[in-house]
């Protein structure tokens, strides 16, 4: 049984007054997503993350399509107790405290008041703000509330865990934090479903990544796979290389671009049809030395560009 | 039910929070003040005069909060996107819906036993400053406890105004709700002249549109018995009774659309 399960999931919503049309938020989307895995949902802003997770929350309905977590249907209140959510830039009631807020959803799912303020004090420990617990929400910064929400999200020692943004707007010790909970969770058998447009994230944490441009599903699979695919040469950081050594390895074509780094020291980049070991062979021999030598792998964000400038044109507006 | 009793707390905690029940400070100050300016005016007559001002002031100052808490219950949450958090947790839409109606009658019922105690109060205390030949003279005695059915019918005018405030804040926004749940109670206290339009206009067809607008409107003005009580005139229980089902039926109508628009609602 896989945690998450969509197939053909779609959702359009009307847009305009007068002559109402259909914008395609997010189109089809079948993916699955493996019990015990930290799965990565990537895509820039406006691919439609968003719009996925509130229907997998049952925030939003699909206009087709159909999603299951944990073998049955979204919505469903027996699955709602063995998930988490993590919304988007949460935010939550001003008048009550972090303590408090935890207790009341503590109560949600039936706990009892003893074992509510234990569970409580425990999670707070747990996301860093165990001094403020008293603190009115309304006084929390947007990182804070943040570790709230992330509170809140697994109050419930969820099977399932569904993070939208969680590393928005946490400093750089906040995010090495949140990335140790996360691994936390995996390490508990915990599911964990993140959305991020953070590709370093992505890249510490998951295993296997959806990426989605512009409402469509353009990739999906191991993280290594889908990147190696495009694996696009080589990089080569050299010391000691004179000038007229660095223009004739350029003049012979081997080097496609040259980055100075500092004084007499440059990063090379390759193509992947030149053997990179015969060019070091040849510029150490000329008074050169190999600081490092590593494949150039294409990032996300080459892979986003990729596929933002391959998909625009087939959504958007379409009568409705 | 235990779901819908706790997000019922929670909205209570909130109006606590929000400083709501500071209108209590307002209404006994307001009660207190006419009292002893009337005591220098007149001699002896102002005791239906507070009477008739406080059950006012106990139905005013319930409907400001049961119109302005009730139009920003629903779009509140949606608004701020604490929602969807909540939403995310164990519970149904429905419970939602009927969790935030309790938590604001909760918060209405504690204001109106609050402001109907100090009201007695204050009618015990003007009781003393009479003697008995001036209390001979009043129609009812100074703390007549027949005064409790028009605060009943007021406190489910209150429901029913919260229900309406409600529904409408299921769908639209509190400027339009507000205007749309004030226009609704101003023309349910005008329900008894659409019953008996045919008598003043020649059209059937307008007539027949104003006996549907009568069954179709909540008839507020029904629930309005403060000069009968102020003047001791009888209101027997069976009124009461019945006008307490009518409220019952048309909360639960409204409570059941608000559920029915709430649940099929996309929080985009």
């Amino acid at each position: 049984m896989d945690a998450v399960r969509t197939e053909a999931l779609t959702k359009h919503y009307p847009v305009g007054f007068w002559r109402p049309r259909s914008y395609v938020a997010l189109d089809a989307l079948t993916l699955d997503v493996r019990q015990g895995e930290v799965f990565g949902f990537l895509g820039p802003n406006g691919a439609g993350k968003t719009t996925t997770l509130k229907l997998l929350m049952q925030l939003t309905y699909p206009s087709s399509g159909r999603a299951e977590i944990l073998g049955k249907p979204v919505g469903d209140v027996s699955v709602k107790r063995r998930i988490g959510y993590l919304p988007e830039n949460p935010y939550f009631y001003d008048y009550l405290s972090a303590e408090e807020l935890l207790q009341y959803f503590a109560g949600l799912f039936g706990y009892g008041a003893a074992d509510r303020r234990r569970l409580v004090a425990t999670l707070l420990d747990e996301v860093g703000i165990g001094a403020e617990r008293r603190l009115q929400l309304r006084k929390f910064s947007k990182g804070m509330l943040q570790r709230v929400g992330i509170a809140q999200a697994i109050i419930n020692d969820p099977e399932v865990v569904f993070f939208d943004e969680p590393m928005s707007g946490l400093d750089p010790m906040g995010r090495r934090e949140i990335r140790e909970l996360i691994l936390r969770l995996r390490s508990r058998g915990c599911t964990v479903f993140f959305s991020s447009h953070v590709l370093s994230d992505a890249e510490a944490l998951c295993s296997r990544v959806a990426i989605l441009a512009s409402g469509k599903l353009a990739a999906a699979g191991e993280l290594s796979d889908i990147l190696a695919l495009h694996a696009r040469g080589w990089e080569l950081v050299m010391a000691g290389l004179d000038d007229a050594v660095l223009e004739a390895a350029t003049a012979s074509g081997q080097v496609e671009r040259v980055t100075p780094l500092g004084v007499r020291r440059y990063a090379l980049e390759l193509p992947l049809s030149v053997a990179p070991d015969r060019l070091v062979t040849d510029l150490v021999s000329q008074g050169a030395e190999l600081v490092s030598v590593n494949p150039v792998r294409e990032t996300l964000e080459d892979f986003y560009m990729r596929q933002i400038g391959a998909v625009p044109h087939e959504r958007g507006l379409a009568p409705g | 039910m235990r779901l819908i009793g706790q997000i019922a707390v929670n909205v209570f905690k909130e109006s606590v929070r929000d400083k709501v029940l500071y209108n209590l400070v307002a209404f006994a100050v307001l009660l207190i003040a006419v009292s002893y300016l009337l005591g220098q005016l007149t001699a002896g007559q102002d005791m239906k005069i507070i009477k008739d001002l406080g059950l006012a002031a106990i139905a005013s100052f319930g409907r400001l909060i049961a119109v302005f808490i009730g139009i920003g219950l629903v779009w509140k949450e949606v608004e701020r996107r604490s929602i969807y958090s909540l939403l995310s947790k164990p519970i149904q839409r429905y419970e939602f819906i009927l969790g935030k109606y309790a938590g604001l009658a909760l918060t209405l019922f504690v204001n109106v036993a609050v402001m109907t105690l100090a009201f007695y109060a204050v009618l015990a205390y003007l009781n003393t400053q009479y003697p008995e030949s001036v209390q001979v003279t009043w129609s009812a005695p100074a703390t007549d406890p027949g005064m409790l059915r028009a605060i009943l019918l007021i406190f489910l005018e209150l429901l029913l105004i919260t229900a309406v405030a409600l529904f409408f804040s299921t769908f639209s926004s509190p400027f339009l709700s507000a205007a749309l749940t004030l226009g609704l109670w101003v023309i349910g206290h005008f329900n008894d002249d659409l019953r008996s339009f045919d008598a003043v206009v020649e059209s059937p067809v307008a007539a027949y549109f104003a006996r549907g607008l009568y069954y179709l409107l909540p008839n507020f003005g029904a629930f309005d018995i403060k000069a009968q009580v102020v003047y001791a005139l009888p209101v027997p229980w069976q009124y009461v009774v019945t006008t307490t089902m009518y409220g019952c039926v048309y909360i639960a109508l409204l409570l059941t659309g608000a559920v029915a628009i709430f649940s099929r609602r996309d929080f985009k």
